[in-house]
């Protein structure tokens, strides 16, 4: 009996990996801007993109969604009403999406063609630990925070700020009854991603959501330049 | 919790490397994890056991270990280790940091095998 080191050195996301290149790869030659939103359940991901995909298609801007929840298509009739195209994912218990699901369901989508969009929303489930390791091919990771989940979030959840590219607090309408310190939280966000940009929103009284729209225009723009 | 999909993936990738060394019995599987790679350690070793059973890597070890956070100080102009999650600036000059340079690792360095001998 002999024993032997075999060194693999091998990602153990290889494949994800692999998967999410290619579909990047696809979304940059469609020229479409993909997103990718990640927070805990109830921060308000799906009224944020509800107004989202409302507003960008006041603007003509053409958008679709896909939506993961473990169970129910309860959030994509919501965001239907937005007129946009959306399918639901369920995952069947599984706690993130990963890129195989994106390419699955991407594929034989009825009507959608990634070259006849200029967005593509992807609302992630509800999880702030899983989704930070499964790369989508997306072009800005949005890590979302409410009022209502306490300032030192990011500091309990450091790998999903980190690897965010931009940082959404919602239900900014609740911060006075919620006592919620924005000086803080914002500190704390940039402790942990230092520079990134923050919009401060509410889906309620469309606070932010201007310069939220302006900040998807300008990235596309220089991403399509 | 992903930690029993990342096991399954181990499992995915040794059976393969192993299959080129027939008769081999793997001993120890040696991961390196980086601080940011969202994986817990203990769930990793408590959904291994149960993962492997039935498979090349039963009764194997599983080693973790874990890379701390290393990001590059644009004003010390060197990579630097971070203490913890916390804060991410620089411990020598407090400058924050955005450049990350390890952390995310998730892979299998290596694993160790028992080759049965050909007799001669």
């Amino acid at each position: 009996m002999t024993t032997r080191i075999v060194e693999l050195r091998r990602g153990i996301l290889k494949k994800n990996d692999e998967l999410a290149a290619g579909l990047r790869a696809s979304y940059s030659a469609a020229g479409v801007l993909v997103l990718n939103l990640v927070s805990s359940p109830g921060t308000g991901k799906t009224a944020f993109l509800e107004i989202t995909l409302r507003e960008l298609r006041a603007r003509g801007a053409r958008v679709a969604a896909l939506v993961g929840d473990l169970e129910t298509d309860n959030d994509a009739r919501r965001l239907a009403a937005s007129g946009a195209p959306v399918r639901q994912i369920n995952t069947h218990g599984i706690c993130h999406l990963d890129a195989e699901m994106i390419g699955k369901h991407l594929d034989g989508w009825e009507g959608v063609a990634l070259g006849a969009l200029d967005y593509l929303f992807i609302e992630n489930v509800g999880n702030l630990v899983c989704p930070s390791s499964y790369d989508l091919g997306e072009g800005i990771r949005v890590a979302l925070l409410s009022v209502t989940e306490g300032e030192d979030k990011p500091l309990k959840y450091p790998t999903l700020f980190n690897s965010a590219d931009a940082a959404v607090i919602t239900k900014i309408d609740l911060a006075g009854p919620c006592g919620f310190d924005r000086e803080l939280a914002l500190h704390n966000i940039n402790e942990i991603r230092p520079g990134i940009r923050i919009f401060e929103t509410s889906a309620k009284s469309s606070a932010g959501i201007e310069e939220w729209l302006a900040y998807l225009a300008e990235q596309r723009a220089n991403r399509n330049a | 919790m992903h930690e029993l999909s990342i096991i399954a993936s181990i499992v995915d990738t040794v059976t393969e490397s192993v299959a080129a060394y027939p008769g081999a019995r793997v001993v120890e599987v040696r991961l390196r994890v980086g601080a940011l790679a969202s994986v817990i350690e203990d769930s990793l070793q408590f959904c291994y056991g149960i993962a492997t059973d039935g498979t090349p890597l039963a009764g194997s070890k599983l080693v973790v270990k874990i890379l701390p956070v290393v990001m590059h100080c644009e004003p010390c102009a060197a990579d630097v280790e971070l203490e913890g999650l916390q804060s991410f600036r620089c411990p020598r000059c407090g400058e924050p940091c955005s450049d990350l340079r390890q952390g995310r690792e998730l892979e299998i360095e290596a694993i160790e095998i028992d080759e049965v001998e050909e007799a001669v």
